[in-house]
Formats: C-alpha cells, sequence, structure tokens
C-alpha cells in the first residue's frame, strides 16, 4: 500500500487533535499505529476511512488522493473495509445478511453472487455455522471475525482495523488476532491501530507512534521496540510494557 | 404455590415485583375488580331506574355512528402514522427550514388542546378556505392525524434517537447512503422499540376522535348525543356509547400488551 499524508490538521472545537501529521509510505503491507490514549490514533485513522474531515491538509491512498467532499468520500468508504473496537454488526440481522447486505445495496452484486461470496469468507474463518446466527448469539471473538469477514467480502484495497480486539477478553483476542495476522499473509494491505504491543510488533513492517496530535517516531517494528529513538517511545513503552 | 391467604393478595418480593404473581392469585384480583365496578355502576343503574329498552330504540342510530367513528379513525390512523414518521424525519432533515417548521409545528399542535385544535380549524382555516359541509369529514380526520401525528412523530423521533450512533458509524464506514442508512439499519432497529407507544397512541386516537362530535360530525358520541336528546334520556345510551369505543380500544389495547411482552423477550 501507498499512503501519503501532508500536514494533516484536525481540531474538536479548540481542541487539535492531529497537528499537522506528515507521513509517506511505499510499499508497506501492514502499519500499525500505537500510542497513548487521546494520542490521535483512532482520529487519524477515521481520516484515512473518510469518515472524518480534517480541518487542512491532505491524504492520499494508494496513489489517489481523497476528495473531502461527500460523494468522493462515499465512493471512498466503499473501497475500504474499517472494522472498530465493537458493534460492528447490525443487530437485527444474521451474519450472513450482515455480509450480503452491503455486497447487495452497497456494492450492487446480485444476491446468488453477494450469497456465495459471503459464504466462501464465512467457511474460510470457520465461521460458516454461525452463519443464521444474530450478532447477540455470537460470541464477542465471533462478532469481530464476522466483523472482518464483512470487511474483506468487499475485496477492499486496504483494510483499517481501529483497536479491534480492545473490547475482548485474552482468549477471544488470540482468535482474533490469529485472523488478521492470516490477513496478512495473504498479502493484505493492513492499517492497525491498537494496544496490543506484541502483536503490533510481530505482524507490521512498519510502526507509528502517535502522541499529542503528532507522530513521534516511525520506524521498522524492531527499531520502535529495539532501539527507539524518541524520549516519548521510550516512556511510552516502559510505562505499557512495565507489567 | 398457594400457602397462607397472603399469598392471594400479595405479590411476591414484595415491592420488587419482578416474579408473576400465580395463575390463581392474578385471575382472582382480577374478577374482584370487575364485581366491584359492575357493583358499583349496578347501583347506579337500579338507584336510576334505568329502561335499556330506549338503547334498543336508538340501536340503528347508534350503529351508524360507530361505523362513522370506525371509518373516521382507520382513515385518520394511516395518516398520523404517515404523518408522524415524515414529521419525525422532517425534525432530523438537513434543510433547516423543514427541520424547523416540524419542530415548531410539533411543539404547537402538542401544546393545543384537542378541543380547541378542532375549532381552530373549522372554523378557522375551514371558514378562511371557504369550504363547504361536505368537507365535514376531510377536516374532522386531517384534524385528528395532525394532532396524532404531533405525538406520534416524537415516538418516532425516540425510535430513532434509541438507534446506537456506533451502528450509524458502521453503516456510514460500509458506505451506505443517508437514505440506505435509514432504510437498512435505523428503522428496522427504531421499529421494535416504537410498536408498543405507537399502538398505545392509536388507543388514543380512537377515544379523542369522540371530540369530533362538537363539529357535528355524526360520528358515535354525536349519534348518541343526538339520541339521547330526542327521548330526554342520557344515562343508557352513554353507557352503550362506552361499550361501542371499548370494543374498538380493548383489543388494541390487549395487542399492545402482547408486543410489549413480546419484545421485551428478544433483548
Amino acid at each position: 500500500m501507498k499512503l501519503s499524508l501532508q500536514n494533516v490538521v484536525k481540531r474538536f472545537g479548540t481542541h487539535t487533535v492531529i497537528d499537522r501529521v506528515t507521513l509517506e509510505l511505499d510499499g508497506v503491507h501492514c502499519l500499525a499505529l500505537i500510542g497513548p490514549s487521546g494520542g490521535g490514533k483512532s482520529t487519524l485513522l477515521r481520516i484515512i476511512a473518510g469518515l472524518e474531515y480534517p480541518n487542512s491538509g491532505s491524504v492520499a491512498v494508494n496513489g489517489k488522493p481523497i476528495e473531502y467532499h461527500d460523494e468522493a468520500l462515499l465512493r471512498h468508504r466503499r473501497s475500504v473495509g474499517t472494522v472498530f473496537q465493537a458493534f460492528n454488526l447490525f443487530p437485527h440481522l444474521t451474519a450472513l445478511k450482515n455480509i450480503t447486505l452491503p455486497l447487495e445495496k452497497v456494492h450492487g452484486r446480485s444476491k446468488a453472487e453477494a450469497l456465495d461470496l459471503a459464504e466462501t469468507t464465512l467457511r474460510r474463518f470457520q465461521l460458516l455455522d454461525h452463519s443464521h446466527k444474530k450478532p447477540a448469539e455470537l460470541s464477542g471473538g465471533q462478532r469481530q471475525r464476522v466483523a472482518i469477514a464483512r470487511a474483506i467480502a468487499i475485496k477492499p484495497q486496504v483494510v483499517l482495523l481501529d483497536e479491534p480486539t480492545s473490547a475482548l477478553d485474552p482468549e477471544m483476542t488470540a482468535e482474533v488476532l490469529e485472523l488478521i495476522e492470516e490477513l496478512k499473509q495473504e498479502g493484505r494491505d493492513l492499517l492497525l491501530v491498537t494496544h496490543e504491543m506484541g502483536f503490533a510488533r510481530r505482524l507490521a513492517d512498519r510502526v507509528a507512534l502517535l502522541a499529542n496530535g503528532t507522530i513521534a517516531e516511525i520506524g521498522p517494528p524492531e527499531q520502535i521496540f529495539g532501539e527507539p529513538q524518541s524520549e516519548i517511545t521510550r516512556s511510552f513503552l516502559s510505562r505499557v510494557l512495565k507489567y | 404455590m398457594i400457602e397462607t391467604w397472603r399469598d392471594l393478595i400479595l405479590a411476591p418480593d414484595g415491592a420488587r415485583g419482578d416474579t408473576p404473581p400465580p395463575t390463581i392469585a392474578k385471575v382472582l384480583n382480577s374478577a374482584l375488580a370487575l364485581v366491584l365496578l359492575t357493583g358499583l355502576v349496578w347501583v347506579c343503574l337500579v338507584s336510576l331506574h334505568v329502561d335499556w329498552s330506549i338503547v334498543w330504540d336508538v340501536r340503528t342510530a347508534l350503529f351508524s355512528g360507530w361505523l362513522v367513528t370506525l371509518k373516521l379513525t382507520a382513515a385518520a390512523l394511516v395518516f398520523s402514522t404517515l404523518g408522524g414518521f415524515v414529521l419525525a424525519l422532517g425534525q432530523r432533515s438537513f434543510v433547516l427550514p423543514v427541520r424547523y417548521f416540524s419542530k415548531v409545528l410539533v411543539e404547537i399542535v402538542r401544546s393545543t388542546p384537542l378541543l380547541v385544535l378542532i375549532f381552530l380549524l373549522w372554523y378557522g382555516l375551514g371558514g378562511a378556505l371557504g369550504i363547504s359541509n361536505d368537507w365535514r369529514y376531510i377536516m374532522g380526520v386531517f384534524t385528528i392525524s395532525l394532532f396524532e401525528a404531533a405525538y406520534i412523530s416524537e415516538i418516532f423521533r425516540a425510535g430513532i434517537e434509541s438507534v446506537g450512533k456506533s451502528q450509524i458509524e458502521s453503516a456510514r464506514a460500509i458506505g451506505f447512503t443517508r437514505p440506505q442508512i435509514y432504510r437498512y439499519v435505523i428503522i428496522p432497529q427504531a421499529f421494535r422499540q416504537v410498536l408498543p407507544p405507537l399502538v398505545g397512541q392509536l388507543v388514543s386516537l380512537i377515544k379523542d376522535s369522540s371530540l369530533l362530535s362538537v363539529i357535528a360530525i355524526p360520528e358515535l358520541t354525536q349519534s348518541a348525543q343526538q339520541a339521547s336528546s330526542n327521548n330526554y334520556d342520557n344515562l343508557e345510551t352513554y353507557f352503550a356509547l362506552a361499550l361501542g369505543y371499548l370494543v374498538l380500544t380493548i383489543p388494541i389495547s390487549l395487542w399492545s400488551r402482547w408486543l410489549e411482552r413480546r419484545f421485551k423477550y428478544e433483548t
């Protein structure tokens, strides 16, 4: 994936959440965003997902600049797969319907095509037995895996994951992380906001640490976790890796 | 189950009331309430020397009034639900004149007594437009639909707002357009929240329609008034009047209770 951010600024009222972030990446398959809460990780992901307008600056994904107006944003959102921390699935629809609905209504697939694609995806993630269950009947881990399946089924150019395991217990976290690792091995491009340091270290080929709305440090995981250059990175890692 | 007399008059768990009382206690206590109420009515009726033949004599007039009420409320039921839906969406519109028109209209209608609204629309609006007598029914249906629509729009609004922000966020991320978000995400989820209070409001609509008698629409109440003023005897006819409304409202009330229970178990 190619990702280019130029002087991106996002303010909520007087509070600057993203402060002139500039980033140029090429040939990266998995970018992990880490950093303290309130540092701007999720906001940055939401800007890249086309869910939030930056106040200034520009963003381009795979060489294509995101135009920040309603129609273009709709097209952009349809080209990426976004998975949030929780409540991704629609509770009134079965797992299968959750996947086929966007395929049919957003991507214009026929009923049969959508069904086929959804079942193939669910089978690959060992979720086919659960396809007729509603989200309330699934475990938290299963719900997140179905949400990821839904994001993948549309064949997105990049998958954006916003703390996909933060609401899960350790066992369920493991099943979701395994699935994300599989996606990486399949060669999908991922952008991941996470608090799972071990996972970021193992999976990412580039790690960026966001604090106070700026990128404090960016580099390969060996650098960030092995020889961090920035004082902010060192103090953040010493705090989160203490226990 | 039933061990002492206390089990018949006190609900289990005292004040918490989350365990339903035993069936026998339910039946006995409901029967007791019915006996008390009918007893009271009976005493009144006996002391007043009622004569049911009066009601029998005006049965055709009452029945035709009942039919008018049925038609009026059936039409108003449809229009008030549609109107409530439009006003609820209007209050959330991006177009500010539409949003504020809906808000102001709902507030004004909800703050006006129905009786006053009926007079204002019939003599005011109707008078200004110079509409003829043939429009009486249409104005009646319009007035009652507008009045109930204001309340129903608030029910819908609460239902729409009950759908979590994260759901809408998820729908946006998928790339649904705004109408699609309503169609596929908000409305199906709001529906179950809205159904019991909506049905309750429709019961009110039926009862409220009795006020249309003041602009001489020959619905059930008007027919009963007409009949009783002809023979200078009120009570028997009004008794029949109450029954006429009960026949319409009780089934709907029971249906609403049933819906409420059904949807409670699903969540």
